[in-house]
């Protein structure tokens, strides 16, 4: 009865985010006296699986072919529903990242696991399996308990504090019939460089209150000095200054990053839906009543086009002396 | 092509969410409805414009009660033909997955389409469950669809980007903005959706809910915002106080 993690390569490498879900299920594991398999589906070398380790798992399944680096949900439901039956594994853990999102209700209508879609936290047995979830967009959490046998957790990116356990993971060969992709891709149109808003664990993010796309360089050379993704205001990627996946809130992504950081961004409900949940939220705005100072831990009354040039002075120095 | 678009209906975006009931049930006291967004900017609108180019017929299907039918109406002022209401409670997406797909599954849509997510349990997995009861290929977070006869040409967002996906029809599509502009009904669609039937159908009982609501919890309030004068005072705050870099 292991505890199987699907994990995402991406170019041979693990994911950051399917590091956290290993994490998460060795967590999980450990509570329920189980352990964890991980399967891993594309090319990537022994070492880089055996690194899940580290991470608390003590076997990774390899299924080694090149046809899965081209990724269709459908193919990957499959062969996660083969390892399931193959382990006897009852839950399954992934990130609900992209991809996640793809393959986790997939695999629950393929093996009919209830599921909790974004868990935040592991979950509490005592009185069932109760999972923790954010709903009504970050203005409420929810607890739901799995009824079915099996059980799949796709957990909130960025959810999970991440600790090393040391140790490395035997690497198996998995072997499955697998089907033809039924989805071509064409071609990847991916950032160069940066780190993904997904991903990031310190965001910077502008709106309206920029003016212009042009004004974005300060912004870019905050998130370059932080080390931070960034993002927008729904408006700011309407009107096409930015692009789309930069589009955070409501109806865009919703991130949970250890620092926020909101420049000339008055914040809407609907912007906060998606932000809400970051750790620390600094806010810069040159109106005191902007909404955004009700929900921040930090703020500078201050106009951006002042204020970013000298944080930025100050964030390099900091850098350079830490 | 004959398309059939999901909706849901959610608490407007700009409504209190609170909890009654010792946090056991959510508060509808006070809370307007609306459609989805992602399912009636982008699913909907591409839904009929795919009709519009293309011939065909478009069926909205919800799986709620009566008080569900406000949206379908509004779905039918959009742009679709017809609508079918399976009366059940949405318990979880499993459950509502599994009654929309087994009412499409001997109908041969070529297309179904969802929004990318729903803005009140914001699992974003219905469309992918649907495509699984159905042994179909699926695309989510669509932010573009080329069609050329059978042959859909889709690009979806991806980690930090985009990504562009051939697959022939039928197949499930999850929408996101990009895919088609919001379209606001107009007198014309208001009235003749008044003439267009609700089907209103049973709920399977082959499919039942695998997920049971406990509990809910507000957010924790954040403590008030600490105003700084200076850059520095800031940095020093994120790094001693916030512990954030
Ligand atoms: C159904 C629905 C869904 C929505 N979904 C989203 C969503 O997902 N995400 C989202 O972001 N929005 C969403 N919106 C839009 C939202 O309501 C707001 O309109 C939007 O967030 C405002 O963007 P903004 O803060 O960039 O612009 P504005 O509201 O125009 O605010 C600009 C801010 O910049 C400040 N400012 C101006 N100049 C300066 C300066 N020089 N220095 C410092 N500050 C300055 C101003 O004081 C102001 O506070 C949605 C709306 C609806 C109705």
């Amino acid at each position: 009865m292991s505890v199987l993690v699907y994990i995402e390569l991406d170019g041979g490498k693990i994911k950051k985010s399917s590091m956290e879900a290993t994490a998460y299920a060795a967590a999980y594991a450990k509570s329920a006296g189980s352990s964890v398999t991980a399967l891993a589906l594309g090319l990537a070398d022994s070492a880089e699986l055996a690194s899940l380790g580290e991470y608390g798992a003590s076997k990774v399944l390899h299924l080694n072919n090149a046809q899965l680096d081209k990724f269709d949900a459908q193919v990957v439901t499959k062969l996660i529903a083969d390892a399931v039956a193959a382990e006897g594994a009852s839950v399954v853990v992934m990130s609900h990242n992209y991809a996640g999102k793809h393959i986790s209700g997939r695999l629950s209508a393929r093996i009919n696991a209830g599921m909790v879609a974004g868990a935040n936290g592991l979950p509490d047995t005592t009185n069932g399996f109760v999972v923790k979830k954010g709903c009504f967009s970050g203005k409420g959490f929810g607890y739901f308990n799995i009824t079915s046998d099996k059980k799949i957790l796709s957990i909130a990116p960025n959810s999970f504090t991440v600790e090393k356990v040391g140790g490395t993971a035997s690497v198996e060969a998995f072997s499955a019939e697998v089907p033809a992709n039924k989805i071509t891709v064409n071609k990847q149109d991916k950032m160069e460089g940066g780190i993904p808003l997904t991903e990031a664990e310190l965001v910077v993010s502008a709106g309206r209150g920029l003016k212009g796309p042009e004004n974005w360089g300060m912004v870019e050379d905050m998130a370059g000095i932080l080390g931070a993704a960034t993002a927008c205001s729904r408006p700011v990627s309407d009107i096409g200054w930015r692009p789309h996946h930069e589009h955070v809130g409501q109806t865009g992504i919703a991130i949970a990053p250890n620092l926020y950081i909101a420049i000339g961004i008055s914040g809407a409900i609907q912007h906060l839906a998606g932000v809400n949940q970051s750790k620390t939220i600094v806010v810069i705005n040159k109106d005191p009543e902007a909404p955004f100072f009700k929900a921040a831990d930090y703020g500078i009354v201050g106009d951006a086009f002042e204020v970013i040039p000298q944080l930025n002075e100050a964030l390099k120095n900091h850098k350079a002396n830490n | 092509m004959n398309v059939l678009v999901c909706i849901s209906k959610v608490p407007d975006t700009t409504s209190k969410i609170q909890f009654t009931d010792g946090n056991s049930k959510f508060d509808e006291n006070g809370v307007t409805w609306i459609m989805n967004p992602t399912d009636e900017w982008y699913a909907l609108v591409r839904g009929v414009e795919i009709k519009e180019a293309a011939g065909g017929k478009v069926t909205v299907i919800n799986v709620g009660d009566s008080s569900n039918d406000q949206i379908i109406r509004k779905a039918l002022a959009i742009g679709a033909d017809a609508a079918v209401r399976i009366d059940a409670n949405p318990t979880d997406a499993y459950f509502v997955a599994g009654q929309i797909a087994e009412y499409a599954k001997d109908k041969n849509f070529d297309i179904i389409i969802t929004g990318k997510e729903t803005i009140d349990y914001n699992s974003g997995v219905v469309a992918s469950m649907i495509a699984e009861f159905l042994d179909l290929p699926h695309v989510s977070v669509a932010e573009k669809l080329e069609l050329n006869g059978n042959s859909a040409t889709i690009t979806r967002e991806i980690e930090g980007g985009s990504e562009e996906v051939s697959l022939e029809t039928p197949f499930v599509l999850g929408a996101n903005k990009g895919l088609a502009e919001q379209r606001i009904p107009n007198m014309r669609g208001i009235m003749m959706a008044r003439k267009k039937p609700i089907d209103v159908i049973p709920a399977y009982d082959s499919v039942n809910a695998l997920t049971a609501t406990v509990q809910y919890e507000p957010p924790k309030p954040r403590e008030a915002v600490k105003l700084v004068g200076s850059a520095q005072e800031l940095v020093d705050l994120l790094h001693n106080e916030a512990k954030a870099i």
